[in-house]
């Protein structure tokens, strides 16, 4: 390893050896990609980097293969030998050059290809140069996208090629612009061109965009370099105009994690009116329930693995329903109207459970996979959207709806608006207000699980989950106004919108702070909330 | 005392305890015997609960390991070793409440622990005051050298300047812009301090630095992961050097990888991600995200791989990790020994006496010596993040580096020197006024 790092002193003995050993005679075609291959073998990184750009253009049958399995991590070396094989797990060896299968070569003798930021680099704008004239255009798509990041002028005459042989608009689009690219950073190029050229970047208007411009006014000088920045300051006021719209989505999508992580404990604290410190180990369980149903799909089912979220929102508010309704019955009832015991209690129940989950599991972060539908980002307009950002604030805002119409469709949420707003005439009318408790806490309980099966897809999944969430609830709920689900879903959005304002200009520490001092002094001036509950329930 | 080993072997953690606590009971009754012909006792001072059990575990497990070993080779000066568990539960006032329990009245000879800088400051005291050892194996600050105290984890010019360096040099993509994002307390702060000051030394612009910290367990990374975009997309290669502490790093990556900032555009070096935290997350997204340190489970050495088999067949999960933490422990552990053997007694004055020069193999092939700064040497690796959430050395110095525990880039520690050997025996000389004593203890 040690020899792979100080490599570049060694390399020019080595690359001579070596040469000297393929100097047999031979066509010299075979010769120069025998010397190519042979450099995949030297394990050193420098070496790797060059031997791949000369692939690419050796015109080699076997090229696209090698890079391709170079990519996956399957290309492997004899040390010995000096030649190179691919060898997928449990498959037999291949070799690179022919693809023909090798038999007699020595698996164990292998070493692995291995590859570094810059090897991937120079892969990438090879196999950029190689998929040009590939016949599928979602592969000439994405060959298009690597050459234009790679910018590399000696693939210019490549690119011009296959702009002229390219049909359809979209992918031609990126190839003029990639020819653009390299002609704005080609030092040869005259003036003109390259101010054509950076009219044909601008219109391409995202991030990577800017950096382009940035870098074409550093590498020219007078009316181009003015160009260059003149449109590089017209993308970032764009981009400055698109930011509000991107912070306003940001905060949705906080907004949504504080609603989620909330909207249970507007049903124990808000509706109840007990203060449950162990509302976070909730959602901690239904993270961790999400987890086991993962674990259990990816080994008697694999083939559903990218729906197990699905799965795991049932099972999450089954498992958590029904550890609140133990929780309930077994603690909470015999606190009723004593907060300040309930509150100790709760607290003293959290690090119980806590503890319990890090015996069984563990005190390491559990994997969470995020499903395909998931993962990923797109682009949309100037926003900038993660898929799974997106999901959660969709999620966040169908449970609210399942809430909402539970509490006001269903008979069960009439009997627990009843009980709350009167026990005992409830009671009085014949309902069973200790079922309803019970079932009104596994109900807050349950919805906590059901948004740990959310937050598992962007948090951490460890027994501290759910300690950073209770604060953040607590702050949600009240400034919401308790017992109000309206309220917990209007301050959720608000806090989420507000901190992501805050944040560019006061750092995420200040910004913090600052909006805990807001909402201090909000609840000074309404210390019922934003939408306060009104008549005599609130006495009550 | 034979119960107790055998608790351990089955590391039924509970019945291990109360063995344990059983077993100080007994020879707190007998204590003047077992003083005399007894135990060698070892304190692990590891969080088993609260936020830092996730890290600290682990620590337990492998000090418990090394000490069933020593046991199995015969002990140390024919005596066996007892291990003596505590849990400070990610409390630091009660890191040191445990510290003074553990030597006053479980007469420990040598505590291993601790992980934050912040517990090891409220040990530290301690530690002189009852005059025993701490070793302490994880990667801070610097900025500190006290006599009862043995660092095994690496000083900021043994990670954070050679990774750096690294991405400066023409292999690592010549980097020209630099974030550095970091929790927001002492060892971001002040590691932050020493890069700025050095980056700034090379000659990079302050208008090419940006400094950010964000809160302990911060979960929501859109707006600064937008923001090392945009602060990347000047034109000039970007990196970002991450000091971002424990359970933020999940979100924080998860972040990264959905928003698809590959490390091909914009590398992150990590000083506080390890294999144990890229165990919680999918790394596939993640390739080629770099993470400085001085030990990784890729090693090909020998001796990594016997410790990696040792460690999985202790602990009964082929799946578990090793990281570099656990690395400091084995060798600090075999210091210790070794120093016992040399002064010929588990005395703590002779000792701490023993233990400067004291040379032992690291798990990366090469020896590791405790220097008079009661800091040891040792390789620095970068290594980036590979699909199976292992790390691929890309880049080690040649030798072992030396720590500097007082940088030369902070101007109050500038003149700063330590050396434990008589006739100094100081942690803080000022080789300008030629006395002992100035900033630090």
């Amino acid at each position: 390893m040690k020899s792979a790092v100080r490599g570049l002193r060694g390399l020019a003995l080595i690359l001579g050896m070596a040469a000297a050993l393929l100097a047999a005679p031979g066509s010299a075609l075979a010769d120069a990609a025998d010397d190519i291959l042979a450099r995949f073998a030297t394990d050193r990184f420098a070496d790797t980097e060059k031997a791949i750009a000369d692939l690419a253009g050796s015109g080699l049958p076997s090229a696209s293969a090698i890079l391709e399995a170079l990519a996956a991590n399957k290309l492997l070396f004899d040390p010995q030998e000096r030649k190179i094989y691919i060898g997928a797990e449990g498959a037999p060896l291949i070799d690179a050059k022919t693809g023909a299968k090798a038999d007699a070569a020595d698996a164990a003798a292998m070493k692995r290809v291995r590859t570094n930021n810059a090897v991937r680099t120079a892969l990438q704008a090879a196999q950029g140069a190689l998929g040009l004239t590939s016949p599928d255009p979602v592969k000439r798509r994405s060959a298009a996208e690597a050459v234009y990041k790679a910018r590399d002028p000696a693939q210019r005459a490549g690119v011009e090629a296959a702009l002229a042989a390219e049909k359809d608009p979209q992918i031609r689009d990126i190839f003029s612009q990639a020819r653009a690219a390299m002609i704005a950073l080609d030092a040869q190029a005259p003036d003109a061109q390259k101010l054509e050229a950076i009219d044909v970047i601008r219109a391409r208007a995202s991030r990577d965009t800017i950096s382009l411009l940035s870098a074409v006014a550093n590498a020219n000088k007078d009316r181009v370099k003015a160009a260059a920045e003149e449109a590089s300051a017209a993308l970032q006021a764009r981009q400055a105009l698109w930011s509000h719209v991107q912070n306003i989505w940001y905060g949705l999508s906080l907004g949504s994690v504080l609603l989620l992580a909330a909207i249970g404990l507007a049903i124990t604290f808000g509706v109840m009116g007990v203060i449950n410190m162990a509302h976070g180990e909730m959602v901690m369980i239904g993270a961790y329930t999400t987890f086991v149903t993962q674990e259990w799909i990816r080994t008697h089912n694999p083939a559903l693995l990218d729906y197990s979220l699905l799965f795991a929102v049932p099972l999450a508010f089954l498992v958590t329903g029904a550890v609140g309704v133990a929780v309930e019955r077994s603690i909470i009832r015999f606190l009723y109207g004593r907060p300040l015991e309930t509150l100790l209690a709760t607290f003293g129940l959290s690090l119980i459970l806590q503890q319990a989950v890090r015996t069984i599991f563990g005190a390491n972060n559990r994997e969470v996979s995020a499903p395909a539908f998931m993962s990923g980002s797109f682009e949309w307009g100037g926003l900038a959207i993660t898929s799974g950002r997106m999901w959660i604030i969709v999620f966040a805002l169908l449970v609210f709806t399942a809430l909402q119409l539970l509490l006001r469709a269903t008979p069960f949420g009439l009997r627990m608006r009843a009980v709350t707003q009167n026990r005992r005439m409830a009671s009085a009318m014949g309902i069973d207000t200790n079922r309803v408790d019970a079932l009104a806490f596994g109900l807050g309980s349950g919805i906590a699980g059901v948004a740990g099966v959310a937050l598992s897809q962007i948090d951490n999944v460890s027994p501290n989950l759910g300690q950073s969430y209770i604060i953040d609830s607590f702050m949600v709920v009240v400034f919401g106004g308790v017992g109000n689900l309206w309220g917990t879903l209007v301050a959720g959005l608000t806090l989420g919108v507000a901190n992501k304002f805050l944040e560019p200009f006061a750092g995420a520490v200040l910004g913090k702070i600052a909006l805990l001092v807001f909402i201090i002094l909000f609840i000074q001036k309404r210390p019922r909330g934003l939408f306060a509950l009104k008549g005599r329930s609130v006495e009550a | 005392m034979t119960g107790m080993s055998m608790a351990i072997t089955r590391r039924n953690m509970l019945r291990a305890t109360s063995a344990l606590v059983g077993g100080a009971l007994t020879l707190g009754s007998f204590g003047a015997l077992a003083q005399g012909a007894g135990t060698i006792k070892v304190g692990i001072l590891h969080s088993l609960s609260g936020t830092m059990a996730i890290s600290e575990t682990t620590l337990k497990d492998v000090m418990l390991m090394l000490i069933e070993e020593q046991n199995k080779k015969g002990g140390v000066l024919g005596r066996k070793l007892e291990a003596v568990v505590v849990d400070p539960a990610s409390n630091w006032p009660l890191f040191a409440e445990k510290a003074r329990e553990l030597i006053s009245k479980e007469k420990v000879d040598a505590v291993f622990g601790c992980w934050t800088s912040v517990s090891r400051k409220s040990v530290l005291p301690v530690f002189e005051e009852l005059n025993s050892i701490l070793f302490y194996p994880v990667q801070y600050e610097g900025e500190e050298s006290q006599r009862n105290i043995f660092y095994t984890g690496a000083a900021p010019n043994q990670q954070a300047i050679p990774a750096v360096d690294y991405l400066m040099s023409k292999e690592g993509g010549s980097v020209k812009r630099w974030v550095l994002a970091g929790t927001d307390y002492v060892y971001p702060r002040t590691t932050n301090k020493i890069l700025e000051a050095y980056l700034k030394a090379k000659g990079v612009a302050p208008a090419d630095i940006m400094i950010n910290y964000t809160p302990f367990g911060h979960s929501d990374w859109q707006t600064i992961v937008a923001d090392i975009k945009k602060f990347g997309s000047a034109g000039k290669k970007t990196a970002v050097v991450s000091t971002i502490n424990g359970d933020a790093n999940v979100p924080f990556y998860k972040e990264l990888g959905n928003a698809g900032l590959k490390a091909t555009d914009i590398p992150v070096v990590a000083f506080s991600v390890g294999e144990e935290e890229l165990a919680g997350i999918d790394t596939k997204p993640l390739v080629g995200h770099l993470a400085a340190w001085n030990y990784f489970q890729s090693s090909d050495d020998k001796a990594n791989k016997d410790f990696i088999a040792k460690w999985k067949a202790f602990t009964k999960n082929p799946k578990r990790v090793t990281n570099d933490p656990m690395e400091a422990h084995v060798i600090g552990f075999n210091m210790w020994i070794k120093a016992i053997e040399k002064a010929g007694t588990t005395a703590p004055d002779a000792v701490i006496d023993a233990m400067v020069g004291v040379s032992v193999p690291n798990l990366s092939g090469g020896l590791s010596t405790m220097m008079p700064n009661h800091h040891i040497t040792k390789p620095v690796l970068i290594g980036e993040i590979q699909a199976d959430g292992q790390f691929n050395t890309v880049w080690q110095t040649s030798g072992t580096v030396v720590a500097e525990e007082w940088s030369p880039h902070l101007e109050g520690s500038r003149d700063l020197i330590s050396d434990w050997r008589k006739p100094m025996s100081c942690g803080n000389f000022n080789v300008k006024t030629g006395k002992c004593g100035g900033k630090g203890a």
